[in-house]
């Protein structure tokens, strides 16, 4: 059957349950990284000084990022070889398309995967690699996290497009995490409703404390000091 | 859940415009278009099929073949999806016991065969559903030789474990699941049978490799996988439940995981 | 010829055991030379093909169905016998053997029915070893029902579903074989006829329904596991697939077909609601536990609603004709008081042709008595099963019931062996004739099926192969394999060329009607007589009149069913005959000539005896020959149910 190379020879079972716990990975790395972030609400000062603790964990932050790298690497390959292989399998589908439960996050797992996976790009050609913008990168470099956060979101086009990518994230999260449980084995009928719930409340708060700052900045609430020159 | 005849409603007929799929083994297939004039409302859809037929060939055309056999909902053989849905619109019935009070006068109904990769169209509306038979060959089995079994008190099954191994062995390999889910995935059957053999006590000392082979032997037969779509309980007549699906994961991956700690390398209950 | 059943000589209880010390075996070694073919995969089938293949013969299997796993054993409900005395409530063997004797109207044969109750046991370890999940106790242990009336509850259960469960078993027995390549498996393949070679059954011919290849198989012995003929009534419980074509074909070949005229109509299925109806709906016997049977008492009332039908105004008439039995009154008898009733214009439901075929099963009386929640926990499957079928609400309405064909217990002749009078030919099953007389009791088709499958066929066809020897072997190359293809290609030529104007369908519907009316609950001379007439002239017409659209060279349900009708129309001639000559009434074998004011009235003297009757060619009269039943345990007695 058609796989994609390196996860030939895994089952579908086993594929899936590399992107549980791989999904499990980065289900934890988005919690973490929205808590750093809401920092951006303490001021520069608190922002900045986490941004440089980070920083200075050194090789430790370098295991973490490999971690990650290696996570969404395996969650997107084995993601793409089953959804080449579902889509082959359904040969078609019916021509006349009913559904009668699937949700809508679930039946939109691989292309909110993509949009999210274009975004994971944007953002760190935005704000790890500042590429994009030079004020941005000057304010990076300089290690005024806040500011160039600021400076970044002062495009309403950018703004807008992080808040429709952490909502798509949000979308992705509320099938993954609930799907995660049942992929491991992990989730039976009488705890699929509650699972469920808790899944769309983990999407909510993590759609709703990254889209905080862009938005924040938008609207110029609470306000801001100054930018430092 | 029951849709009742209204008072008389014994006599009512419908009239119907039916869009049927059409298809020789190999070649591509299209819709044709017929309408029947009266169709009891009393009669299941299979009943109006059969109706439909009689009409074509009276007219010495060649009627649609389709699938079918006990037509009381437990052989499984019936495979219509009808307007989208394997089985039809109402939940918890095969194509057989579906009648035809729960359809309008004058709709438009269109009739697919199951349609997946792993269930080619053989003609018209039946398909080839052995990839499921293929599965079980592998290890939907508990291996007894004949006249070998011991006396069956001697090995009580707690009475909860045999009902849910019942709950899970209702399924009757109709193939509602693979055709309503969305990647033709065929986990459902295959936890069904799984969750059976391995919930039971005499089912254990061939678990791991069961699970493990069948997984192997359905993802051969050239299925999909789950993504947790839950549109085979949806679909499925005798409501089995996603509960077979992570059953067989968690048997899945645990007998992989012990197949790894193992010194052979083999799963450890039943290694094959 | 009076056909030799080959019972074995000896004290009755010891007849099998000590007839299994005495048939041959074949050397392991040897086992994998010798072919065995098996056709059909229901419980008998699959077992037999399971249980062949793992002593290492070489098995083909072939079924018309898709899968195994779809074969109509599939659809029993109830429950399957066993003699375990689990409830310690005095079953045994012994009382499971007498059960089943009086229950077939003491016109079964001693030996093969008290096989049937040792091997019960067997069978339910087996099955629970193979995983089939039995209904169990809190403590662990297999629950059981009483059933059909029994004096004590030795039925396994699996739900409602036991069939299901017990041919899931078998089919999962079967594929482990199938995988280890033990057995060759051919779904979609339908046996059209028998090849002889020698005199012995040495192959059969198929036609892939799927391709519509007709082509020969060579093998050492054919067994036959293919179910019974209900469909000769078009209308009946049975699988709309269930056909008489293979053993009709083994008959036409020169195999006895036995007691056809034996055949056993349920009490309670779900009437016919309309000209178009293809099937008939079984609802479980439990139902009359709770239910009270009745119709108006006037003809007048029959349209009402009978909500408003006062009490003084109902016929509870099990009640009043069986009092000690009342709504439990054994399957014949309460299907012909039913028949009974309606025929006196006092039917109820909506008129089919012209004529209110059904009568009331009333749950008020227990709904008020119980409560509705424990109705609905006992028959809730039911009712709903009855609502999605009927779109009547039988909590509020009473339920409405008749009378329809479910089994037949006639089938092939067949020895102690279960070898027809062809050598190397065995027949299992349904397909035989041979354990349950005139009347089935309930829960014993599963616990036959089985029995012959797992324990039976294998040990007497090892006998058969270990006799005849590996020396001088059909390859399939014969003449009479080419002969065989192409009469069997000739007559699917001759189907396709006829191209008229009438469906197959509406000649068995016709061929339904007839048999049902003539053959059916009630049987007479005057209507057999008219009944064989009937069908001859229409089996003229289906040759001169039937379409079959297409060439046959793919999946053609249309030629299938032509090809089944066919064998229906000359098969329900010897029904009728059968029912004809037996001039006695007997189990589900009922002439209004040989009655006692409505009961049925046997005739030891004349008719203990198995009628097997031998194909002469077509448009020949069949002879009839007699194998006496000699019991020598058993005494006769007269069912009373009043």
């Amino acid at each position: 059957m058609p796989c994609a190379p390196l996860t030939r020879g895994l089952s579908s079972v086993a594929r899936k349950a590399l992107m549980a716990l791989t999904g499990l990975v980065l289900v934890g790395f988005v919690l973490g990284h929205m808590s750093g972030n809401l920092l951006f609400f303490r001021g520069p000062e608190a922002l900045d000084a986490y941004a440089k603790w980070l920083h200075d964990l050194g090789p430790l932050l370098w295991a973490a990022r490999v971690t990650l790298l290696v996570a969404v690497a395996i969650h997107i390959w084995v993601g793409i070889s089953l959804a080449a292989e579902n889509r082959a399998a359904r040969a078609g589908g019916p021509e006349v398309a009913a559904t009668r439960r699937a949700s809508l996050a679930s039946r939109a797992m691989p292309h909110t995967g993509v949009v999210i996976l274009g975004f994971i790009a944007f953002h760190l050609l935005h704000f790890t690699f500042r590429a994009v913008n030079p004020e941005v990168a000057a304010a990076g470099d300089a290690g005024r996290v806040h500011d160039m956060i600021r400076l970044g979101f002062a495009d309403p086009l950018v703004s807008a497009f992080y808040i429709v990518a952490m909502a798509l994230l949000c979308l992705h999260l509320s099938h993954g995490v609930s799907s995660m449980f049942q992929t491991l084995g992990l989730r039976n009928e009488r705890w699929r409703g509650p699972l469920d719930l808790a899944a769309a409340a983990y999407g909510w708060v993590i759609f709703l404390g990254f889209a905080s700052i862009p938005l924040a900045v938008l609207v110029g609430i609470p306000p801001f000091p100054a930018l430092a020159k | 859940m029951v849709k009742e005849n209204a008072p008389g409603g014994h006599d009512a007929t419908l009239r119907l415009t039916l869009r049927v799929w059409r298809q020789r083994r190999g070649q591509p297939g299209a819709f044709e278009e017929h309408t029947l004039a009266a169709v009891p409302t009393s009669a299941s859809f299979l009943e109006m099929m059969d109706l439909l037929n009689e009409q074509l060939v009276r007219a010495g055309k060649e009627p649609f073949a389709f699938d079918h056999d006990c037509r009381e909902g437990i052989c499984g053989m019936c495979s219509m999806t009808i307007n989208g849905m394997p089985h039809g619109p109402l939940p918890g019935v095969t194509t057989c016991q579906l009648h035809m009070r729960n359809f309008r006068d004058g709709e438009t109904i269109t009739v697919e065969p199951w349609r997946a990769r792993a269930f080619p169209v053989l003609r018209d509306l039946a398909v080839d559903r052995s990839g499921f038979d293929k599965v079980i060959q592998a290890g939907g089995f508990i291996s007894v030789r004949t006249g070998s079994a011991p006396e069956a008190n001697t090995l009580p099954v707690p009475k909860p474990v045999a009902d849910a191994a019942m709950d899970a062995a209702e399924c009757i390999g109709c193939g509602a699941c693979v055709a309503s889910c969305k990647n033709g995935s065929a986990m459902l059957f295959v936890g069904a049978k799984v969750t059976h053999l391995n919930l039971l006590p005499q089912g254990a000392p061939e678990a791991d490799r069961r699970a493990v082979a069948m997984v192997r032997a359905m993802d051969d037969a050239g299925f999909g996988n789950c993504t947790n779509y839950g549109e085979c309980q949806a679909h499925c007549p005798k409501g089995i439940t996603l509960d077979v699906i992570a059953r067989l994961n968690r048997d899945y991956l645990g007998a992989r995981l012990r197949g790894f700690f193992a010194s052979t390398g083999k799963p450890r209950r039943g290694g094959d | 010829m009076i056909p030799d059943a080959k019972i074995p000589a000896g004290p009755l209880a010891q007849k099998w055991q000590s007839h299994k010390t005495r048939l041959r075996l074949v050397n392991p070694a040897n086992r994998r030379r010798y072919h065995v073919i098996v056709v059909g995969s229901g419980l008998a089938g699959s077992a037999a093909a399971a249980s062949l293949g793992e002593l290492g013969y070489e098995v083909s299997c072939f079924c018309y169905q898709d899968s195994p796993r779809r074969a109509h054993s599939i659809a029993a409900q109830g429950g399957i016998n066993a003699a375990k005395n689990y409830q310690g409530d005095g079953d045994s063997v012994r009382r499971l053997f007498l059960d089943t004797i009086k229950g077939g109207d003491y016109r079964a044969r001693e030996a093969n029915v008290h096989r049937l109750a040792e091997l019960s046991t067997a069978i339910i370890d087996q099955c629970v070893a193979q995983g089939v999940p039995f209904a169990r106790e809190y403590g662990g242990h297999l629950a059981n029902r009483s059933f059909g009336g029994a004096q004590v509850s030795r039925t396994f259960y699996a739900r409602g579903q036991t069939g299901q469960q017990l041919l899931l078993g078998a089919y999962s027995a079967l594929s482990r074989q199938i995988g280890a390549g033990a057995v060759r498996m051919y779904p979609r393949h339908e046996m059209l006829d028998l090849v002889l070679v020698g005199g012995h059954a040495k192959g059969i011919v198929t036609r892939n329904l799927a391709t519509g290849e007709v082509r020969s198989w060579a093998a050492d012995c054919v067994v036959l596991c293919t179910g019974g003929y209900g469909n000769v009534f078009y209308l009946s419980t049975n699988a709309q697939g269930c056909n008489v074509t293979a053993t009709h074909r083994a008959h036409r070949r020169g195999a006895l077909f036995a007691n056809p005229c034996y055949t056993q109509i349920h009490p309670t299925c779900i009437p016919v609601h309309g000209e178009d109806q293809s099937k008939l709906t079984l609802m479980s016997e439990s139902l009359r536990n709770d239910g009270r049977v009745w119709v108006p008492r006037d003809a007048a009332d029959c349209g009402k609603d009978p909500s408003s039908i006062p009490e003084p105004d109902r016929d509870y008439f099990l009640e009043r004709k069986y009092p000690s039995y009342g709504n439990l009154a054994p399957r014949d008898i309460a299907s012909r008081a039913a028949k009974e009733v309606c025929d006196d214009g006092r039917g109820v439901g909506p008129a089919v042709g012209g004529r209110r075929l059904g009568v009331y099963l009333d749950f008020a009386s227990s709904i008020s008595r119980l409560g509705e929640g424990v109705i609905r926990e006992r028959y809730g499957n039911l009712f709903d099963m009855y609502g999605n079928i009927t779109g009547e609400n039988a909590y509020r309405r009473p339920m409405r019931i008749y009378p329809a064909v479910h089994y037949t217990m006639g089938g092939l002749w067949v020895d102690y062996n279960l070898q027809s009078n062809i050598p190397g030919l065995f027949v299992g099953g349904e397909a035989n004739f041979s354990d349950h007389g005139a009347n089935r009791l309930g829960a014993s088709a599963l616990m036959q099926g089985l029995a012959d499958g797992y324990f039976v066929l294998p040990s007497t066809v090892a006998d058969y192969l270990a006799g005849v020897g590996l020396a001088g072997r059909p390859s399939g190359e014969g003449a009479e394999y080419r002969q065989a293809v192409a009469e069997t290609n000739d007559r699917v030529a001759r189907l396709l060329a006829v191209r008229g104007k009438e469906t197959a369908r509406s000649y068995h519907k016709r061929l339904g009607r007839i048999v049902w009316e003539a053959c059916g609950m009630a049987r007479s001379r005057e209507g057999l007589t008219k009944a064989i007439a009937d069908i001859r002239a229409l089996r003229d017409d289906f040759w001169r009149n039937v379409s079959v659209p297409g060439d046959g060279a793919d999946l053609t349900p249309e030629l299938e069913r032509a090809g089944r009708v066919a064998d229906f129309l000359e098969f329900g001639e010897l029904m009728c005959r059968d029912a004809l000559v037996r001039e006695e009434s007997c189990g589900g074998h009922f002439r209004t000539e040989h009655q006692d004011d409505g009961e049925a009235r046997r005739d030891d003297a004349r008719f203990a005896h198995v009628a097997a009757w031998e194909w002469r060619g077509e448009g020949a009269e069949p002879v009839r020959h007699a194998e006496p039943l000699v019991y020598e345990d058993v005494q006769f007695t007269t069912r009373s149910y009043k």
